[in-house]
């Protein structure tokens, strides 16, 4: 233990203390992106064609407009991959020449208010030839497909192939082959907040302060300072308060780069807050995807070689930083999941299409896999005349570590016990005569499992191994004291919802000994924060928060030190705790900021033993480590109108450590609920000229609080050898399991009519139309 | 997603607001109510009023009143004030039980009863009650005022009888018999979103017969309508399962089904089934106390 509290003994790591972001987020005090005023607000005119050549966009008399052609030397954005045969498919910051989907920025205006902007926007005219363009991915893959980009003739940007040694002769040894077709529609991640920036000139520094909401301040800058070819330290990117990414917000935003390009160039400042409609058009979309998937499995229902096709649209361009190899080449690494597979063949393509960029959202195809293969699982068990529980049983891993038919090490987890803590929270033996007795009155429920795991906290390695131009991982924080007494810690990763401002401080006040109120987190501004690669992927508080805790451990031991020589004890005798350094045994005494003062303001005692100031610098580049959940589903179907309503949602789950286990609850349920979406609610709709259909809340429909059911939660804490504070990441493992439990919970009510559904979103619609195609009347 | 520039007008009286829509009507002069459609229409620039009459400001036109008979429901009238029964009368426990379906608490409290009317979509719960129960809609113009039957009314997709001069002042509904029964039901695929259909039915029982039935069905077309067929059906027959199965059927095969991306003409009438066999289902079951 490495802190002590006066009577109980216990760390502020593993409590559910409040968070201390929120008083000023839940009152109104917040601060985004949005609340800034600037001399300029910009508005972008968007392409309305899918595929076209641009003639010419006049602008009224008067009007101030800024075309591609305005751009010389502004580089485009161009993300790299060297492996995976990836095409480097380039995107102008303005269109140029050609457009390639339907919301793809033609031209800025500019003017006095957003209002005004988008008078000016509503009366320029836009002269484009459509061309013709394929919005299916299978589509653009047949030979008469026109290309989205020369570079990639075919429309394969990007192509994974893995086929372990052996594969042929154990497929052939196969008792039975289970195969099905999935198919997961496009998403978009809905962050409460849409994209916002604001770019403004500092006539003093001749600097540029770019304030956005973003998740990846730094490489923000990075970015656009390579873009527009300027010195990193003439830009300055501010992540304020900011409302959700889920990923949507750490790729690079070509309106992001325009407005720091007018700010320069203009010496002003220009804002511009994306609108909803804008969102859900031109932010960027994920989840579309096929997946053809066959298990080859033994006479004991044994899992023996796993056989996947994956063909995932990344829309017209490639997403900066993580390149559109995201989804295909995730997807490939870690379909095979939670189960001991040997052998594994995979294709696994990212192709264009005339659609919204594809990016990360939260579960990057982790959603869509573990859909497949939990559905493979249930189909598998049905063949055998076995229960879903009993064939995840005999095929999870069960010794660790474990490495992968793909290579991948899975640290130490708890897969068999999520599954069997879920299974008895279902009780299926009382769940099944239950079901039965509903069925006689025409009432059909069903029950469905989901069990995964998913990578989490991986460094640097991990990317370099996708060949990425750009290895982000590994993450640095800065913890000081003050002569005060009070603590900064000033971190590169740059949370935005997930609590970091708190489990930090829980993580920093158990090493320094002081309460985590008397913590403040820097991050969000690459002027105070140390370079670091933000918040994505389940990884601050494994990487972010290895790093705080290395940083905090130097801190902590300079303290002893100083604490050493004041109050003359050996430093293995000295405690740091409740504000205070203490001798074991003794009632001597002194307190932190004492010895924070001595620090600075005293050091000439220290007789050059020990360096003066208490700030000390933490960096942490792990390998990564695997969290594992099974989530079971209970739903009821009513067959006449094919509405899933949810009666229970079940999570066993397991993060490792907990640092705050409140705010570990929220994440799953914020997860959980976006899976909902997945599984029954949210779809993107193009028709088949690449016109989004679903371009207001109204027709794009995340599930509202009234669809999600009470969450039924328990946590295991499987410390991780790969994790510096033993917590593995669980920002996206909510979305991961949900859809999945709830598509199997929907097959099994449906059961007794003999259909399926392999389709996200499971809509009602679909569903009628399957019953009533199997002659189900409404 | 701000409106094109607009001018605000706030009359005070009706007369006022009348003349004021005459003058700016030809210039795409609107009436704003609640504006709980108008105005994301606005910001969506998909409707771009030069003008607009706030009628908010106009004293005693958010008033709901009763003369024994029927029902006045005037120009701004909001859903909420139906949240709990208007009048000691089955309509009032009707009117109850559909205005909890319409959209989310915050819009109830703004949006009104008339302009859903006014604004005329086709899932509009106030929509199938006025066609359901035959309500009668009063417009008023500076060339003076007309009683407009709802079977008249309603005339397309977010299309009236009313011409662009017109202010839809008030709306009629007579009051149901004292042993009227009635049943209502809808399908969305969240809570508060528009109905993707909807079913009220309204009888009375003599002698364990069905007389006076109202089929009115929603969302399904491009105005909600009464349907003959299925009230036909129902006429002089026991309420029994079966009977409402038909009743469902015959609705489902009157009805000319609104098809889009979502919902094609076999999910609409699927639909349409469900909720008219619901909403009778539910006339039996619950008594409403009035």
């Amino acid at each position: 233990m490495t802190a002590y509290t006066k009577g109980s003994g216990a760390t502020w790591v593993g409590r559910s203390i409040r968070r201390l972001e929120d008083p000023a987020l839940v009152t109104g005090r917040g601060r985004f992106t949005g609340d800034l005023a600037a001399a300029h607000w910009v508005r972008f005119v968007r392409s309305p064609v899918a595929s076209g050549r641009i003639g010419s966009i006049k602008a009224p008399p008067g009007a101030w407009i800024v075309t591609a052609g305005d751009l010389a030397g502004v580089k485009p954005i161009r993300p790299m991959l060297h492996k995976f045969a990836y095409r480097p498919v380039a995107q102008p910051i303005l269109a140029e020449g050609v457009v390639r989907f339907v919301g793809e920025p033609l031209a800025a205006v500019i003017a006095a208010s957003r209002e005004e902007a988008e008078d000016v926007a509503d009366q320029v005219i836009a002269d484009i030839s459509a061309t013709a363009a394929v919005i299916d991915c299978r589509a653009a893959l047949e030979t008469t497909a026109p290309p989205i980009h020369a570079q990639a003739p075919g429309n394969v940007v990007v192509e994974g192939i893995v086929k372990t040694p052996g594969f042929d002769d154990a497929w052939n040894g196969a008792y039975q082959v289970v195969a099905l077709e999935t198919r997961s529609r496009r998403q978009n991640a809905t962050p409460l907040e849409p994209r916002a920036g604001h770019a403004a000139f500092d006539a003093t520094t001749g600097r540029v302060t770019l304030t956005c909401a973003t998740q990846m301040p730094h490489l923000t800058r990075t970015a656009i300072a390579d873009i527009l070819g300027m010195p990193e330290n003439q830009l300055r990117v501010i992540a304020p308060d900011v409302g959700g990414g889920f990923g949507q917000k750490m790729s690079l935003a070509p309106e992001y780069v325009l407005l720091v390009w007018l700010a320069r160039r203009h010496k002003s400042s220009f804002a511009w807050t994306e609108d909803r409609r804008e969102n859900l058009i031109a932010a960027f979309h994920a989840r579309d995807q096929y997946i053809s998937l066959q298990g080859a499995f033994d006479a004991h229902a044994k899992i023996i070689a796993l056989k996947a096709d994956i063909v995932t649209n990344v829309g017209a361009y490639s997403c900066y930083p993580t390149t559109c190899g995201v989804e295909p080449l995730m997807a490939m690494a870690e379909l095979p999941g939670p189960y001991d597979v040997r052998h594994y063949e995979c294709r696994a393509r990212g192709v264009l299409t005339n659609t919204c960029t594809m990016a990360p959202y939260r579960g990057v195809s982790r959603p869509v896999i573990t859909f497949a293969l939990e559905r493979l699982m249930d189909k598998a068990a049905k063949r055998f005349d076995l229960d879903p529980v009993e064939i995840r049983r005999r095929n999870l891993i069960d010794a660790f570590p474990y490495r992968t038919a793909t290579g991948l090490e899975y640290d130490q987890a708890s897969y068999r016990q999520t599954l069997e803590m879920a299974a008895t929270l279902v009780d299926l033996p009382a769940f099944r005569a239950r079901q039965k007795q509903a069925r006689a009155q025409n009432r059909h429920l069903g029950v469905g499992f989901a069990a995964f795991c998913e990578r989490t906290g991986y460094g640097s390695p991990a990317f370099a191994a996708r060949g990425m131009d750009i290895t982000p991982g590994w993450e640095t924080a800065v913890v000081s004291v003050d002569p005060s007494g009070f603590v900064e810690a000033r971190v590169g990763t740059s949370p935005h919802g997930q609590g970091l401002r708190t489990t930090l401080a829980q993580i920093i006040a158990d090493e320094i000994g002081v309460s985590p109120d008397k913590v403040s987190i820097v991050h969000g501004d690459t002027d105070r924060a140390p370079y670091g690669w933000g918040t994505f992927a389940s990884r601050s508080l494994v990487i972010g928060g290895g790093a705080t805790l290395a940083a905090a451990r130097k801190v902590r031991a300079k303290l002893v030190r100083i604490a050493s020589h004041m109050l003359e004890a050996a430093p293995e005798d000295i405690l740091l705790g409740d504000g205070e350094a203490r001798v074991a045994g003794t009632d001597r005494s002194l307190p932190i900021a004492v010895l924070a003062r001595e620090a600075y303001t005293q050091t000439h005692r220290f007789k050059g033993e020990i360096d003066p100031g208490l700030a000390e610098q933490g960096t942490y580049d792990p390998p990564g480590t695997f969290s594992n959940a099974c989530h079971a589903a209970v739903v009821e179907v009513d067959i006449e109108t094919g509405r899933v309503k949810l009666e229970r949602f079940i999570v066993a789950e397991d993060a490792g450590r907990l640092i705050n286990p409140m705010i570990a609850d929220g994440q799953v349920h914020g997860g959980v609920a976006q899976g909902i979406g997945n599984a029954l609610f949210e779809e993107i709709v193009y028709d088949e000229t690449g016109n989004i259909l679903t371009s207001t809340l109204a027709d794009y429909l995340p599930p509202t609080a009234r669809e999600i059911p009470p969450i039924e939660l328990q946590h295991l804490e499987t410390a991780s050898p790969n994790s510096l504070t033993q917590a593995k990441g669980l920002g996206e493992g909510g979305a991961i399991g949900a859809p999945a439990a709830v598509i199997n919970a929907l097959n099994d009510a449906l059961a007794p009519f003999g259909v399926e559904i392999n389709e996200m979103p499971a809509t009602p619609q679909r569903i009628r139309a399957l019953l009533r195609n199997a002659g189900v009347p409404s | 997603m701000k409106p094109a520039p607009f001018i605000r007008h706030v009359p005070s009286t009706i007369a006022e607001a009348v003349a004021m829509l005459a003058e700016v009507a030809p210039q795409d002069g609107r009436i704003l109510a609640g504006g709980q459609s108008l105005v994301p229409i606005m910001a969506f620039r998909l409707a771009k009023p030069a003008h607009l009459v706030d009628i908010n400001e106009i004293a005693g036109l958010e008033k709901v009143t009763c003369d024994g008979r029927t029902l006045f429901i005037r120009a701004c009238a909001r859903h909420a004030a139906f949240h709990r029964p208007v009048v000691d009368n089955p309509l009032g426990a009707l009117l109850a039980t559909v205005a909890k379906h319409i959209a989310h608490y915050p819009i109830r409290l703004r949006g009104t009863f008339c302009g859903s009317l006014a604004h005329a979509d086709p899932a509009s719960e106030w929509c199938l009650v006025a066609a359901t129960l035959d309500a009668t809609i009063m417009a008023k113009s500076i060339r003076g005022e007309r009683l407009i039957a709802a079977n008249e009314f309603f005339a397309g997709i977010m299309s009236t009888a009313l011409r662009e001069d017109e202010l839809l002042v008030e709306t009629r509904l007579p009051l149901l018999a004292r042993d009227a029964r009635f049943g209502f039901n809808e399908f969305s695929r969240r809570a508060g979103d528009f109905a993707m259909s909807a079913a009220l039915v309204v009888y009375r029982l003599h002698d364990g017969k069905i007389t006076e039935a109202r089929v009115g069905v929603g969302g399904a077309e491009a105005n909600p309508r009464r349907l003959a067929e299925a009230e036909a059906v129902l006429e002089g027959q026991t309420p029994a399962a079966p009977l409402f199965r038909a009743a469902a059927e015959a609705a489902a095969a009157a009805i000319d089904p609104l098809e889009d991306h979502q919902i094609d003409a076999e999910y609409r009438r699927d639909l349409v089934r469900a909720v008219v066999r619901r909403a009778l289902e539910s006339s039996v079951r619950v008594t409403h106390p009035c």
